[in-house]
């Protein structure tokens, strides 16, 4: 039995203790994660085409900017690309205010783990987290609201950067050169497995990735395409051994400027 | 049934108190420094695994000394309360004052509750936004709070630290500056060698997360 805390600090926690979603579980603070059975399950604005792809050194993780709410478009200036920590980034397709919750959720996991533990978690331990809070959200996937996220970081054991994708049910799986997810997916996937080369220069690799999402926008409506006259330009982050670098919209506009040039 | 003897209530907080400051005294001090940018956190400390020194949340700093599952357990609830609030509401909401209040509290708790008081004392650190003035706090052992400024030591020598501080503290030092002024603070408090260092700085330009370690040899060769 754990006891509860006393004074305002919560001195006993569910051990090992170094997990924060733990504790907010044991906290009663956790999320909501189901619907009452037979509950109509709402619309929500939903999320839409992320990619991750290794070059040379690292890895480079993209997404476009629209949510759409049956046929309409709910947000166009929606984020999807996240870091996670210093070494990895988060990509989220389906319910976008389910998988913005999980994102949140995931990025003060790690940095919690981190200052407990006084180490950083390994990359392959992020992604197993990651996992189980995809699972975590089964219930809700059952009912129509489906999380599914994207992880891609840095693994500094090995040297290099990696891709992993997840499915409904928290599976992971490891991508050896490039993932999508997201109503575009299958056409970024498709434009990705032409075009891309090993051992791509960084630059390379994000002009690649803006691409690729201008190809997947072209035949998916659900896919945003660059708006380059209102400034709404794809994100895209780099993680290499030196850590996590978001690219600027002014570095992003040119490599979309000429994506919507490129693609036809 | 036994009756248990009367002990008059001023008898066991004294007694409480003696004990927690005999446990404390027999480890080593640590310091905090206002400098330039930021504030520098500098404590003895033989162990290169083993750290009085922690980072707490983006712009806050722990350290404690005394038995160090005591502390430990501090620093992780105090990680838990922080990381909570930054979760529930803004990483903004989360600031030292509010942690020191919550330290306070569960150290006083403890000490007029359990058998055994927690031989402990904390110090907790901030950084403005905008890398002026900076926030020290310190909390002993019976939950006292104390509210700092420039400077701040804990431990069995921090009367004497706090008397060589008042003298080699000076505005707006650089951090090179600043760990060699905690050096010569603790080489007068405790007359005799360090036996290690374990060096950290909270620093406005280091972006959100502005804890830092240092490589105490690094600093100590310049």
């Amino acid at each position: 039995m754990i006891e509860k805390p006393i004074g305002p600090l919560p001195l006993d926690a569910p051990v090992p203790g170094s997990s924060f979603t733990d504790l907010l579980n044991w906290m009663g603070a956790a999320p909501l994660v189901t619907i009452p059975p037979g509950a109509n399950p709402v619309s929500a604005p939903e999320g839409t085409t992320v990619l991750a792809l290794r070059y040379q050194n690292g890895v480079v993780m993209a997404g476009d900017r629209r949510a759409t709410e049956g046929h309409l478009v709910a947000h166009r200036r929606i984020r999807k690309v996240f870091p996670a920590d210093q070494f990895s980034a988060i990509a989220i397709a389906g319910t976008a205010g389910l998988a913005m919750d999980m994102v949140k959720l995931f990025q003060v996991e790690l940095e919690h783990y981190e200052k407990i533990e006084g180490i950083r978690l390994t990359l392959e331990g992020k992604a197993s987290f990651l996992a189980r809070l995809v699972r975590g959200q089964l219930p809700m996937a059952f009912q129509g609201l489906v999380v599914v996220p994207m992880f891609a970081g840095y693994d500094d054991k090995e040297a290099r950067g990696r891709v992993y994708t997840f499915d409904v049910v928290g599976g992971r799986y490891e991508e050896t050169d490039f993932g999508s997810t997201g109503s575009g997916s299958s056409l970024a996937k498709s434009f990705l497995r032409t075009a891309y080369v090993e051992d791509m220069a960084p630059d390379a690799a994000a002009a690649l990735a803006v691409n690729a999402l201008v190809a997947a926008s072209s035949e998916d409506t659900g896919t945003g395409a660059p708006d380059l006259k209102r400034g709404i330009l794809p994100n895209v982050v780099r993680i290499d051994g030196d850590g996590l670098e978001e690219l600027t919209d002014d570095a992003v506009y040119p490599l979309a400027e000429s994506a919507v040039e490129n693609v036809r | 049934m036994s009756i248990p003897f009367y002990v008059a209530p001023e008898q066991l907080v004294r007694d409480k108190a003696e004990f927690a400051r005999k446990g404390i005294a027999r480890g080593r001090s640590i310091v905090a420094v206002d400098y330039d940018e930021g504030v520098l956190i500098l404590a003895e400390n033989p162990s290169t695994a083993l750290h009085k020194i922690s980072e707490v949340y983006d712009r806050i700093a722990f350290a404690g000394v005394g038995r160090y599952n005591e502390f430990e357990t501090l620093r992780k609830a105090g990680i838990r309360q922080a990381d909570l609030m930054g979760y529930l509401y803004s990483r903004e909401d989360v600031t030292a004052m509010g942690l020191a209040t919550a330290f306070s509290q569960t150290l006083g708790v403890i000490f007029i509750r359990d058998p055994k008081p927690y031989e402990v004392e904390i110090l907790l650190a901030e950084i403005s936004e905008d890398g002026r003035e900076h926030r020290l706090f310190r909390v002993t052992y019976d939950g006292t709070l104390y509210d700092e400024r420039r400077y701040v030591a804990i431990g069995g020598k921090a009367e004497q630290l706090v008397d060589a501080l008042e003298e080699l503290w000076t505005e707006s030092m650089s951090q090179q500056e600043a760990f060699n002024v905690g050096m010569e603070a603790f080489g007068r408090a405790e007359g005799r060698e360090s036996e290690g260092w374990e060096v950290a700085v909270l620093d406005g330009g280091n972006g959100r997360r502005s804890f830092r370690r240092l490589d105490p040899s690094q600093l100590s060769a310049e």
